[in-house]
């Protein structure tokens, strides 16, 4: 029977019968239905990415002001496209690590001082232009420069030096950074030609697809590049359609009009799953949603006043009632398991009485205001009012202010004492803390100023010895989770849907959402 | 009709006075928003470095005087600028979404207005009988409820379900024929013509029964005439000026009201595109919206005075 079976799910795999005559011959075989479609998506996988046809990818985030410009991309629709046509130095691999992209490898000197990024030979952009190492050498110009607008900005502030030598490019830094290279592999660094310093939305890049079409907000449309050097981009033709309402999102996967969606809604995320034809990925991952504190302002700059808050909050409830189990309970460091040096920690519970005696002690008696509004975090006013219940239970008042979505980011997170927020998070530790937490950063928004934290955050980028890392992490996340004004209740897993129509996604890919955007250069369309 | 003439002129020069103001009224109303276009754009991985090479780059810190009579003297020329955001230019952009918005407007219009109007005269014909009864009730229904909760329903319904039409225009090309371009906004039309029935249908059967009252509706029901006959020839054109007068405004709706029908089936008209630059605060853009949805509404209702004007001989012939 098994060997029958077997070569009805090969011919399935290869298009030759439709799946419902695989399921069917399966059934009359003896077989359940359930392992007849286990068996038939390992055949798809053993058979072998096919090449061609057409991936549609329903998306959010995109608007009709985006340009092309990799240094600006601010949304999940404009970095998803980018990375369809250029590509950085190195990329994220799955199950942790980097690989190299338009760097075939790279070195750091002993003291992490000095990196050389030795460039891949013989690529070219897709207008037939080769990649020199001045290309590169002018792209981190561009983001580093005096006028920049770059997000990356904050990523070069180190850099000291860059230089060309014949087919590799040398980044010399003021201070010791044992993950340099993981900055290179920041969506916004795209190596472009000239360092797109002459033309920055011309979108010609390294990339496996080419851009054919592209109107902002609305759509684009790849066409593969011939001459890609490496093994990414199976279809022929991809189309980025954006998508930003939730639920015309999931009907268009519903209905066939798009074969792939990012972001489902958690609430509806089960019940769409029960579709056969759709499939739900939901992938842990360093996202997190938070209730940040300004560690300078009163009441917030009383230690105990903070703990109080952090014992008041019942983690677990919001996992089951924000996120639906989509995520995990956090524990009031940025940090989980999705990071490379991550250490674990005795996970804080909801703890009334502990709530209660830490209050007390802070000798603050009146009520505490938080901000929130419904873009902080999907749910976050709900959330708020969970957590106004569980603080009740230990006698602590908290009042809640509705802020509209229009202006938050600008008036709201950063500016006010107590707010809702929340955080995409980073492939690194380093890179998390020196973007939030570091006294000197650019979005301290708990008001964080901790020299002993400061100081090990130093010591770990010149520290070479991973075992030595992972220990001074460790202790930062212990200054961080007893003394910090960070509230973090939640991480988010991201949740992704596909319709049957293509297959190859890997569960175990670090990053963004869509497989680290590699999902629709990754999968295929089934035969 | 030199009368005529010397109207049409009074209003239109009216009209342009009142664009003028709401030109300075939308300038002024952006500014009031909290955050500026650098920090929208940038969000929330602003530096202030960013922040502050932005803000140079696109020219928000020149004094906001400055800034307005550039804008005003660019579209004397018929030069909307460029989007601060995107860098597009303004007119090639919002033209193309303004086809597009038109498109859906008049689909929805050929459907809804004739549909209201004949609702209205099938409500009199059968005044509070059942047919009248079952009209008022539905058409108030759905126009009770909120848009973006019948577009859901139709959505599920039609498209997801059924799978008779698109759930969602995201196959909507502008170059593609006829029939695909009608399937991709056929759900769309529907909700469109539900949310407008209401109000032109109850409009209708109201100016309606209003002549209905007069003595030569008596007249002619006295001559023999059917009842159909007697709404039709004797009681329409008398109540023509008020029924216009609701089409229109239902017609303006179509076009600048429709934001939450094109978000929620993700169609590229004007209103998402007004929105997304509400949001970022690229003032050109929002101004450029803001004119041209004006003129619309302006345009839209002086047709209907002079229509109104025109089939009633006591305002063609004032004394």
């Amino acid at each position: 029977m098994n060997d029958q079976l077997n070569y009805y799910a090969r011919r399935a795999a290869l298009g030759l019968i439709s799946r419902r005559e695989f399921i069917g011959r399966a059934l009359a075989l003896g077989a359940t239905a359930a392992t007849a479609n286990t068996l038939l998506s390992s055949a798809v996988k053993a058979a072998g990415p096919q090449p061609g046809g057409i991936i549609r990818l329903g998306i959010q985030g995109g608007s009709t002001t985006d340009n092309l410009d990799p240094a600006t991309a601010a949304n999940f629709a404009a970095t998803q496209g980018n990375l369809l046509w250029g590509e950085a130095l190195l990329s994220l691999v799955d199950g942790g690590g980097l690989a190299g992209r338009v760097a075939e490898s790279y070195e750091g000197s002993p003291d992490a001082k000095t990196w050389r990024f030795k460039l891949r030979d013989g690529i070219t952009y897709s207008n037939g232009k080769p990649v020199t190492s001045d290309d590169v050498v002018a792209t981190i110009e561009r983001h580093a420069g005096e006028d920049t607008e770059s997000g990356a900005l904050g990523l070069l502030r180190d850099i000291d030096t860059v230089t060309a030598e014949d087919n590799t490019v040398v980044i010399g830094l003021k201070n010791p950074n044992a993950d340099l290279p993981y900055y290179m592999q920041d969506y916004h660094l795209i190596i472009q030609p000239d360092g797109g310093k002459d033309d920055p939305t011309a979108a010609i890049g390294t990339g496996p697809y080419i851009l054919k079409e592209f109107e902002a907000g609305v759509r684009s449309v790849f066409e593969k590049n011939p001459n890609y050097w490496g093994d990414y981009g199976y279809a022929s033709t991809i189309e980025l359609i954006v998508i930003n309402d939730n639920t015309a999102r999931v009907a268009a996967l519903q209905a066939g009009q798009v074969d792939l969606i990012d972001r489902v809604p958690p609430r509806t995320a089960g019940l769409i799953d029960k579709n056969p034809n759709i499939t739900v990925h939901s992938v842990p991952s360093s996202g997190h949603y938070v209730f940040i504190m300004h560690c300078d302002t009163a009441p917030f700059n009383n230690n105990d006043l903070r703990l109080a808050l952090k014992h008041g909050i019942n983690r677990q409830e919001m996992v089951d009632k924000i996120l639906f189990g989509y995520g995990s309970a956090g524990n009031d460091t940025p940090i989980n398991a999705a990071y490379p040096l991550y250490t674990e920690f005795e996970q804080r519970e909801y703890d009334p009485d502990k709530a209660k005696f830490h209050f007390n002690k802070s000798g603050y008696d009146g009520s505490i205001l938080l901000r929130t509004s419904d873009n902080s975090f999907p749910g976050a006013p709900d959330a708020a009012a969970l957590f106004q219940q569980s603080l009740a239970a230990a006698g602590i008042k908290l009042e809640i202010k509705r802020e509209p979505n229009d202006g938050y980011w600008s008036e709201v997170w950063n500016k006010q004492p107590f707010c809702t927020s929340y955080w995409g998070g980073r492939p690194i530790q380093d890179q998390m803390f020196s973007t939030a937490y570091l006294s000197s950063a650019d979005w301290n928004d708990t008001r964080f100023f901790n020299d002993e934290f400061d100081k090990l955050l130093v010591t770990a980028r010149g520290e070479v010895n991973t075992t030595k890392r992972k220990q001074i992490y460790a202790d930062m996340g212990t200054v961080l989770r007893n003394e910090g004004g960070l509230i973090c209740p939640m991480f988010n897993d991201f949740v992704d849907a596909q319709s049957s129509r293509i297959v190859g996604w890997k569960n175990e890919t670090p990053g963004f959402a869509l497989m680290n955007n590699s999902a629709p250069m990754r999968m295929w369309v089934k035969a | 009709m030199g009368l005529l003439a010397k109207l049409l002129a009074q209003r239109i020069a009216l009209g342009l006075l009142l664009l003028f103001l709401i030109s300075i009224f939308i300038f002024a109303g952006t500014l009031l928003l909290p955050g500026d276009v650098a920090q929208q754009i940038l969000g929330q991985t602003a530096t202030p470095e960013a922040l502050a090479n932005l803000r140079a780059k696109l020219g928000v810190n020149e004094p906001p005087i400055d800034r307005y009579l550039t804008w005003l003297g660019g579209l004397l020329t018929g030069d909307l600028g460029t989007a601060l955001t995107s860098g597009q230019n303004i007119n090639e952009a919002l033209f193309r979404r303004l086809a597009n918005t038109f498109f859906l407007a008049f689909w929805a219009a050929i459907i809804a207005v004739p549909l209201a109007i004949f609702l209205g005269l099938l409500a009199v014909r059968f005044r509070d009988r059942w047919p009248d009864k079952l009209i008022s009730a539905s058409t108030l229904s759905t126009i009770s409820m909120p848009e973006f909760v019948i577009g859901y329903i139709l959505m599920f319904i039609l498209g997801v379900k059924l799978r008779w039409f698109s759930p969602t225009a995201v196959g909507y090309r502008p170059d593609a024929d006829l029939l695909s371009r009608l399937d991709s906004i056929a759900i769309p039309i529907m909700v469109l013509t539900l949310v407008v029935l209401a109000h032109m249908m109850r409009m209708t059967r109201a100016a309606i029964l209003n002549v209905m009252q007069s003595a030569y509706i008596e007249t002619a029901e006295l001559k023999g005439l059917s009842t159909f006959t007697v709404i039709r020839k004797h009681a329409f054109p008398n109540a023509i000026s008020p029924v216009v007068n609701v089409v229109m405004l239902n017609l303006a709706y179509l076009v600048v009201g429709v934001v939450v029908v094109e978000v929620v089936f993700v169609y590229p008209g004007l209103g998402q595109y007004l929105v997304d630059h509400v949001t970022k605060r690229d003032i050109p853009v929002v101004q450029a919206c803001g004119i041209i949805f004006a003129t619309i509404y302006i345009g839209l209702n002086l047709v209907a005075d002079l229509i109104s004007i025109l089939t009633n001989p006591r305002l063609r012939h004032p004394k």
